[in-house]
């Protein structure tokens, strides 16, 4: 099992790559929805499925051609099969397991943020297991503790909103296009730290869950009140708040993820996801390490949103361990809870 | 000449293997399953009949329309199929493959589209091809586009979900409908079998899903619109 074909399907991103597992990564390619929803407001299911059916085969011609390879070399196939959207999942699944059949080779399913907290073993210098992984996207917020490949803990995970989908939503009320998130940390930069403070929800729990869909509440009356003044809500307004979002959500993230080194004594982070490209978030995180003596890893920029190689990588870290089966069913799990991977032995 | 067809677009999961005139097929009611067992089915045809995925000449598959989901996972089975072994693809209209599977010359075929429509098309037979008299669409039962003369058949989920508006519309021009009937990878096959001969095969990343209806959700500015 040296040359592993990975593809990614599971929102509105198609990736397909190539990880060989002596040479590396050979070559990924993306293409990305976002332009697409951005004119609806959000992620439609039924379109980024219809969208992905048109770009995963030239997607994949395209990662073999970069690479230098054929397709008769792959010697497994690795798809997401959950969690995630399931019309989307599918669409890769299906191509990811006739293609297989077709070539005589397994077919791998592969959990999205399994995908995610193994990416920053991609770069150099990696972690080492074992560490704690905080997995911010849009769609999760978690912690984890990761002993290897197949052994994860679940240490805290939000309780409603996720940390990018919070990004998000306040980003849509302060009028900024949709995905707002990176927009709103661009507007931010411009905010005035002292205006404004906005609830830091579970900060104290004691335990390492989150809650941020209050934050959304409490910036929807900000921006009413505001709207209702004199001044209107002007720019001004709208960056400090915008400010105050961003340090809201930091905050949290970085203090949960303080609290969960401390408990498990570990002395490395890994963060994954696509709110870990968030430079405010990098620089907190950066400097509670130099303060405290832990690492932080991040994923290379290009892949802390969702992408092939980190399916294709994790999938090749899971065959050195399982045995490839060539299992054409190709049922996808919309919500699968990263635990149940677990390798029993 | 050998051609492999599939077919997901209803709750059945069907394929089949034409072979210089022979059709040998499969069919099973999936539910909403189907990836579960269609490859595996395609596997057991091709073992039954001894014949290796490279031996076949084309892969056709129901293109819709029909279940969204559905058509999407047939065509991406055809499409890493035929990708894996490097072959041509034809996409079948699931509604002349209602016609074809009739045995009669003049169909109506009509599929239920949910949310009080219908996928509509018509065919006359003239020899051994097919001409469409009205194009595939989706519409109102009670709207669906006019034909003309008699002798006409019903055929699809379209007769069971508005046989009343159906036969009001097409009244005097029906001799019969087929409700019950459901598009199946053995027609899909036979009717791919000559656009293979004819050289109108496509490359694995051009086969595509026929949906029909494409308004799906709402632009933020057709929203604000409203």
């Amino acid at each position: 099992m040296k040359l592993i074909l990975g593809i990614e399907s599971s929102c509105d991103e198609t990736g397909v790559a190539l990880y060989h597992s002596e040479r590396g990564l050979l070559a990924h390619v993306l293409h990305t929805q976002v332009a697409m929803h951005s004119e609806y407001g959000g992620v439609v299911p039924e379109l980024a499925s219809r969208d992905h059916i048109r770009h995963v085969l030239p997607l994949i011609r395209a990662v073999a051609q970069k690479a230098g390879c054929q397709l008769q070399d792959v010697d497994a196939i690795a798809y997401t099969q959950g969690p995630g959207l399931s019309g989307a999942l599918l669409v890769g699944a299906s191509i990811a397991c006739a293609l297989a059949y077709a070539l005589d080779v397994p077919a791998i399913g592969i959990h999205h943020l399994e995908g995610h907290l193994l990416s920053p073993l991609l770069s150099d210098p990696a972690p080492e297991f074992p560490f704690v992984a905080l997995l911010v996207s849009g769609g999760h917020t978690q912690l984890m503790r990761v002993d290897g490949v197949g052994q994860y803990t679940l240490l805290g995970e939000t309780l409603d909103d996720a940390a990018g989908e919070a990004f998000d939503k306040s980003a849509k009320l302060l009028g900024l296009s949709y995905p707002g998130g990176p927009e709103l940390a661009k507007l931010a930069a411009r905010g005035q730290p002292w205006r404004f403070k906005l609830p830091r929800p579970m900060l104290h729990s004691g335990d390492l869950d989150f809650s941020f869909s209050g934050l959304k509440t409490a910036v929807l009356t900000l921006t009413r009140q505001h709207t209702l003044d004199e001044q209107g809500l002007d720019e001004q307004t709208r960056a400090d708040i915008a400010h105050a979002v961003q340090e809201a959500i930091v905050e949290v993230l970085v203090d949960k993820s303080l609290l969960a080194l401390k408990q498990t004594g570990l002395k490395q982070l890994v963060v994954a996801g696509g709110v870990g490209a968030n430079q405010r978030l990098r620089t907190q995180l950066d400097q509670a390490a130099g303060r405290r003596g832990f690492r932080v890893f991040y994923p290379d920029l290009e892949f802390c949103t969702d992408n092939g190689a980190m399916i294709a990588f994790a999938a090749a870290l899971r065959l050195q361990q399982q045995e490839a089966r060539r299992d054409y069913r190709f049922n996808v799990k919309p919500r699968w809870d990263l635990q149940q991977i677990n390798y029993t032995s | 000449m050998r051609v492999l067809a599939l077919e997901t677009s209803t709750e059945y999961c069907s394929v089949a293997l034409w072979q210089d005139g022979n059709i040998t097929s499969r069919c099973e009611l999936a539910g909403q399953k189907h990836s579960e067992v269609l490859v595996e089915m395609l596997d057991e045809l091709l073992c039954g009949e001894d014949v290796k995925l490279a031996q076949v000449d084309g892969i056709a598959f129901g293109m819709g329309p029909g279940s969204f989901t559905g058509v999407r996972i047939a065509c991406g089975v055809a499409q890493g199929l035929a990708l894996g072994a490097n072959l041509p693809v034809v996409g079948v209209c699931t509604l002349q493959a209602l016609a074809q599977a009739s045995g009669r010359d003049r169909v109506i075929a009509a599929l239920d589209a949910r949310m009080a429509e219908v996928y509509h098309a018509a065919y006359e037979r003239r020899g051994e091809t097919w001409v469409t008299v009205c194009e595939p669409g989706l519409c109102l039962p009670q709207a669906a586009p006019q034909v003309a003369g008699s002798g006409w058949f019903g055929a699809g989920s379209g007769f069971a979900a508005h046989g009343a508006a159906l036969g009001e519309r097409y009244a005097r021009q029906l001799t019969g409908s087929d409700a019950q009937a459901v598009p199946q990878a053995s027609a899909i096959a036979s009717l791919a079998v000559s656009r293979f001969a004819a050289g109108q095969g496509v490359d694995a990343a051009l086969a595509m899903p026929l949906y029909l209806r494409d308004r799906v959700a709402l632009k933020t500015s057709e929203r604000d619109g409203r």
